[in-house]
């Protein structure tokens, strides 16, 4: 088996490695004086090489996407001979496919301006299936043919005219400034002004259309500018909708999900829906802030659900959302009364039933009337018979799964729950922290240690919750039961931690405390986490054929 | 006050006493600037010859920029039309009254538009989902997010 070769050569790099990093660790921990320690203990040896288990993906500042988006603009408008302005409003009408754009651009230029808001369409030179988003002629009686290479005009120009224009919208005749798109629709700039703003602020619309009605034309960005004068606000705002529009629609780039963080991640890698089959693309923005933005560019399930990949924590998620356990359960522990079919669970007592419904009477090992069973009073002879070993085996085999999916749920369920205690854990943890910088010489920074342990198991209870839901669903192997010594070990450490951070601290050991606290951390750092993950990151391969397989025998949709 | 909402609707108010609504439309109420309403029939031959329907409008401080809200009245004595874009709670599935908003457009435009939309009309019947709808609608339709699937009637 070739896995079984890549395995094993990707153990060996492992092991290497974890000599080395065991080899540093103990020069720095082997410096006997606590003033010495610092800080460095819980350095994670630095590799330039990404780790196995890691994608690579480029944190962008807003800035950046705008420059990818401005690179594309300035593509397609110099391919067309046309304004960037225009080159923009084309891209955003064609959701950012370029090379959609470029094959219907060439086939129906005019066409695709027209669909595009960008100029009016000619009378008659209109093919419908391209028309789009183009709404009723009746408003536009003074459309001009739209030319193919005018663009929009770029800036609203006031127009003085002799006599006396009222805006058709608030109908002040004390406006003086007018503005206009190329469609001759004329409209104040105070309405234009108002518009906008709540077409960007309320309705999150980036696609400013004229205010006429039936009149598809689209603000390029210039005339926005203009309409919205002072407010910058909003002018931000517009920028920011246009940046997530293009995000939206790069396979390759996302959003970050957190709160009014305004950056984005590329992350070529998980581009694909192929590619989230082997990767967890675990990803984290480039905001500095503590901790840091994380997040899986492939789902919105968990921040950090490796080592199992986006499909199989969705499937562990849905099936312990899923009732489908509760019928297994009633599957498992009851029978169903021959005569009137209620559902009956026997939970104690010899095996005469009596239906509390129909007032049945029947043996429970072989469902079969009790008045049959004559004088073989509560030991039922007939329980070898063929049909009373297949339903036997029935049962028990659907007992079998229940228990063994109990026991992954259970102890996925147990960390989830102490991961939202952690909160509390943090909390607890700084009060120690003071106390120890109050009760003994220790700095603030040489308390910190405490802190970092925390991070340290929270993570690692994270990682600890999902190797549960991996090892449901790996087959019985030797690379199971390797992943499961891991999963055992790391499991140890991060509770052994745990432990040491609950515990009260006394004033002379707090030296001992610290030296304990600071090796469990390295230990789980080192042995634990990262080798963790990676090894099960090895597994993926393997476990994806038996998903497949799982799937196919169940009929179930791929993920 | 000196609202653009209230300037524009104090100008179309003059406009209907001035001329006069159209043919089928009257106005019934509009003491303030913020809730008017309409008198509905269609005239002429159609599915809801001789009979009259109540509208009501509601506009906030945005009016003419962001849309009315717009419904026909239920109560006791009225009921709203039996029409594939009208709920029984008198909520009016029409894209005018949302996407196709466009702030050029006026109160009698709107009814001119629904009296149309009552005229074309070739069923009298209930849009399909409307017991749901009805049974979670909110109170103002401008909460609703319609999707206007049909543009033939």
């Amino acid at each position: 088996m070739s896995s079984d070769y890549d395995y094993s050569d990707e153990d060996a790099d492992y092991y290497d490695d974890e000599d080395e990093d065991m080899m540093s660790t103990e020069e720095d921990g082997s410096a006997p004086s606590d003033d010495e320690m610092d800080m460095d203990d819980f350095r994670i040896p630095h590799r330039a090489i990404r780790k196995a288990y890691e994608v690579e993906h480029e944190p962008l500042a807003q800035s950046a996407v705008e420059k990818l988006m401005s690179a594309d603009v300035d593509h397609i408008s110099g391919i067309f001979g046309v304004e960037a302005s225009t080159a923009a409003l084309l891209l955003r009408y064609m959701n950012w496919n370029k090379e959609r754009l470029i094959e219907k651009y060439m086939d129906n230029a005019s066409g695709v301006s027209v669909a595009a808001g960008i100029s009016l369409p000619s009378r008659k030179s209109l093919s419908p299936s391209l028309a789009g988003p183009e709404r009723s002629q009746s408003a536009s009686s003074s459309a001009r043919s739209g030319g193919l290479r005018r663009p929009a005009r770029q800036t609203p120009a006031p127009t003085p005219k002799l006599e006396p224009f009222v805006c058709p919208i608030c109908y002040d005749d004390s406006q003086t400034a007018f503005s206009t798109l190329s469609c001759d629709h004329k409209f104040c700039a105070g309405c234009w002004s108002a518009y906008a703003t709540s077409k960007i602020r309320d309705e999150g619309e980036h696609a400013i259309r004229c205010m006429a009605e039936g009149c598809a034309l689209i603000a390029p960005d210039s005339f926005v500018r203009t309409a919205l004068a002072e407010d910058t606000a909003t002018w931000e705002r517009f920028n920011e909708l246009l940046a997530r529009h293009f995000v939206a629609f790069n396979p390759s780039l996302k959003y970050c999900p957190y709160p009014s963080c305004t950056f984005t991640v590329m992350c070529s890698a998980a581009a694909s829906k192929s590619s989230l089959t082997t990767a967890v693309p675990t990803v984290s923005c480039g905001a500095s802030v503590n901790p840091p933005h994380t997040f899986c560019f492939g789902c919105p399930i968990e921040v950090d659900h490796r080592p199992v990949i986006c499909g199989v924590a969705k499937m562990w998620l849905r099936k312990c959302r899923d009732d489908s356990e509760t019928a297994n359960w009633i599957k498992s522990n009851t029978k169903e009364c021959a005569k009137c079919q209620s559902t009956i669970e026997k939970n104690g007592g010899c095996n005469h039933m009596t239906c509390k419904k129909c007032k049945h009477e029947f043996c429970w090992v072989c469902m079969g009337p009790w008045s049959e069973h004559g004088t073989a009073w509560y030991s039922c002879n007939r329980y070898d018979e063929k049909a009373g070993i297949d339903a036997r085996d029935a049962q028990s085999k659907s007992r079998a799964s229940l228990e063994r999916y109990l026991h992954y749920y259970n102890r996925w369920a147990n960390h989830e729950q102490s991961a939202k205690l952690s909160v509390e854990l943090y909390t607890k943890t700084e009060k120690k922290m003071e106390e120890m910088q109050i009760t003994s010489d220790l700095t603030w920074i040489e308390v910190q240690f405490m802190k970092k342990a925390v991070d340290e198991v929270e993570k690692c209870r994270m990682t600890l919750k999902w190797t549960y839901a991996m090892s449901y669903y790996l087959e019985k192997s030797n690379h199971k039961e390797l992943f499961e010594d891991n999963q055992r070990d790391l499991e140890k450490a991060v509770e052994d931690l745990s432990e040491l951070l609950e515990s009260p601290i006394e004033m002379e050991a707090i030296s001992t405390l610290r030296q304990k606290v600071t090796d469990k951390t390295v230990r789980v750092v080192i042995f634990g986490l990262y080798d963790y993950v990676r090894r099960a990151a090895g597994l993926i391969d393997l476990f994806v054929c038996y998903m497949t397989r799982c799937m196919s025998r169940s009929g179930m949709r791929s993920c | 006050m000196a609202s653009i909402s209230a300037r524009r609707l104090r100008k179309e108010l003059n406009e209907i006493h001035a001329e006069g609504c159209p043919c089928g439309i009257k106005l019934l109420n509009a003491d303030n600037f913020e809730t008017w309403f309409f008198s509905i029939e269609v005239l002429g031959e159609s599915l809801y010859q001789g009979e009259v329907f109540k509208l009501m409008f509601r506009f906030d401080a945005n009016y003419p920029i962001s849309s009315p809200a717009v419904q026909f009245v239920v109560d006791q004595n009225i009921q709203a039309p039996i029409h594939p874009h009208v709920y029984s709670n008198g909520h009016i599935c029409a894209s005018i009254l949302g996407t196709e908003w466009s702030p050029v457009l006026s109160v009698s435009a709107i009814c001119v538009t629904l009296q149309s939309m009552l005229a074309s009309s070739k069923a009298k019947e209930r849009p399909v989902d409307n017991d749901r709808y009805v049974r979670t609608a909110p109170d103002n339709p401008k909460k609703t997010r319609f999707q206007y699937d049909d543009d033939t009637v």
